[in-house]
């Protein structure tokens, strides 16, 4: 394990190994994240997300274990090592946000600074836009001001990692998406590499780069949130019905007049998709769901389908707890999309792996992240 | 009414009395309260019910105990007399120690409920913000307990303030020195014709306990006050 450590470029890397009894519950999990970007950690209520971060955290001991965050050993149970919370430089976002009653948001912020850097509180602050809630009691914050309180205050402790628990919790709709568009904001700007805790499919698809299932307190998986999306096996934890893919490609046009954005995936390849917000030239993430694709022997004509790509189909699989529907991956150029049509369709075109087809994307079932 | 010497003399001891054994009892009270509220520890019941005894106990049995615990030829008061020459019985500070161990309980169980009271998740929080325990104790824990720690000390300082029979059992009725408000009216209620001294001393009696708690009520209104500002 330390050879994998030291070969890293950033020195964040957490790897862990764990055994904890809770009751009737055990905990045995064996994990090695990306020192960078969004890890979710994902998984049904009862799968052990939440002990795995506090385990993470220091706030829990386990009965054996090892684990490191960079060079540094927090906890080796055989050698007798256990660095207290406090001194792990491990922020946690909470579920309730638990902030301070008796201080001000202000006062809540400053709590867990080390050095002091003006500028930095500031930059922070005016990312979260909680300027206007300093001098408030947290008593009078909404739940989505409280969240954002939060994450500041873990935020501007200094952490080399970043954890958060359910952070959109309890909260409806609107403020959900908001939050999540502040904490996705929040990702890309700030250098720090977070674990996200979710049970949420839509939810941790649209912010994680790095996915763990866990299931009755096991990884199930550990890899890429694209590669496990193509994963047919893990179709039902990871959304079903809602199956989806993540592609990601550069905006190379708006078109203004009719409120579209053209998206390049590479070379050949380009998708047409309801205008975003996204300057030219940025990055993007769009998801599509397996559902929403159709597909065709021969290109059509005189269609409303906007984004018609040459595909091969590369793998199928029907899946025993679906058997009248068929999953299966389209190749596109260098780019592999799920796809989910019924068993009818797949018999009465004659569709085989290997075959050439036309996969048809309605423009507006993209959902830019 | 002009007081006379000898009931400022009373009124003056009481004070520093309870003072100082308030002062005593404080910092102990709020450190087994903290113990007693977020640990668990073999021979916890025990001393729960070790500082509960005062509570229970007819108050001349404390002062009893006290006696054979910190008297000269006491167990700990012979140490005490041979290594830094101190004795406490027959002074104002054994009255001290005396009326601290009768009001500790009243201490101790007002800060526990109110410390039970404080989330521990609030801790947890402010532990992985960087605090180590110390300052998650002093920031977090005890500022929230407030309203506890205030009603206990006001409690603590009412019962110090008129003890009786574990200051007179351990440091007699000595005037000037441990004739507080209760033994001075005692002392007068023995000797005959001091009815209307004694009547005097029991009014004073009653108005510094209505002021002691006109000032507690006051300051727990403050506290809820505060306290609901913050809730918006």
């Amino acid at each position: 394990m330390a050879s994998s450590i030291t070969t890293l470029p950033n020195t964040q890397r957490l790897a862990l190994q764990v055994d904890q009894q809770l009751g009737d519950f055990h905990l045995a999990a064996e994990l090695d994240l990306p020192a960078a970007g969004v890890s979710g950690l994902f998984g049904p209520s009862g799968s052990g997300k939440t002990s795995l971060l506090r385990l993470i955290a220091g706030l829990e001991k386990p009965k054996q274990g090892v684990m490191t965050l960079g060079g540094q050993t927090l906890l080796d149970t055989q050698k007798g090592i256990f660095v207290p919370p406090h001194r792990r430089r491990i922020g946690v976002v909470f579920q309730e946000a638990r902030l301070f009653p008796h201080y001000r948001v202000r006062g809540n912020l400053t709590y867990g600074i080390r050095s002091l850097a003006p500028q930095r509180f500031d930059e922070i602050v005016e990312l979260l836009g909680i300027e206007a809630l300093l001098e408030r009691m947290p008593g009078m914050l909404s739940g989505g001001e409280a969240r954002r309180v939060a994450i500041g205050r873990a935020l501007l402790s200094e952490p080399q990692l970043l954890l958060m628990d359910e952070p959109l919790t309890g909260l409806d709709g609107a403020r959900k998406d908001e939050l999540l568009r502040y904490i996705t904001r929040l990702t890309q700007q700030v250098d720090i590499p977070v674990i996200y805790v979710s049970h949420d499919a839509k939810e941790i698809t649209d912010i994680a780069d790095h996915l763990v299932v866990l299931k009755a307190g096991q990884v199930r998986a550990s890899d890429k949130l694209g590669a496990l999306l193509q994963r047919f096996d893990l179709t039902h934890e990871l959304g079903g019905f809602d199956a989806a893919s993540l592609l990601e490609g550069i905006v190379v046009a708006h078109d203004e007049a009719y409120g579209l954005t053209h998206l390049a995936l590479d070379n050949e390849h380009q998708l047409v998709l309801p205008g975003t917000s996204a300057p030219m030239g940025s990055r993007i993430r769009v998801r599509i769901l397996a559902r929403d694709i159709a597909l065709a022997l021969t290109p059509p004509a005189n269609t409303s389908y906007r984004n018609q790509l040459n595909a091969t189909i590369s793998d199928f699989a029907i899946l025993p707890e679906a058997p009248y529907t068929v999953e299966l991956h389209l190749r596109i150029g260098t780019f592999v999309l799920r796809a989910r049509l019924t068993r009818k369709s797949w018999d009465e075109m004659g569709l085989k792996q290997g075959m050439q087809v036309t996969a048809l994307i309605r423009s507006v079932s993209f959902n830019a992240l | 009414m002009t007081l006379s010497p000898a009931e400022w003399e009373a009124i003056r001891l009481s004070l520093l009395i309870g003072l100082a054994a308030v002062a005593w009892i404080l910092p102990l009270g709020i450190g087994v309260a903290w113990l007693l509220a977020r640990y668990e520890f073999r021979g916890k019941a025990l001393l729960d019910g070790l500082i509960h005894l005062p509570l229970v106990l007819p108050p001349v049995v404390v002062g009893y105990l006290l006696l054979v615990a910190l008297g000269r030829q006491g167990i700990i008061g012979q140490w005490l007399y041979s290594t830094v020459g101190v004795s406490l019985p027959f002074t104002w500070q054994g009255a001290a120690v005396a009326s601290g161990v009768m009001a500790f309980p009243l201490l101790v169980r007002a800060l526990r409920l109110s410390l039970e009271a404080v989330d521990p998740k609030l801790e947890a929080a402010a532990s992985t913000l960087g605090a180590n325990r110390w300052r998650v104790f002093t920031t977090i824990t005890l500022p929230l307990a407030i309203p506890g720690l205030l009603t206990g000390t006001v409690l603590a300082f009412a019962r110090a303030l008129s003890e009786f029979g574990a200051t007179i059992t351990f440091a007699s009725n000595i005037p000037g020195e441990t004739r507080n408000l209760p033994l001075a009216l005692y002392t007068l209620i023995q000797s005959p014709d001091q009815e209307a001294a004694a009547a005097r001393l029991c009014i004073i009696a009653i108005l510094i306990a209505l002021t002691s708690l006109v000032i507690s009520e006051w300051l727990a209104r403050r506290t809820r006050q505060r306290l609901q500002e913050r809730d918006g």
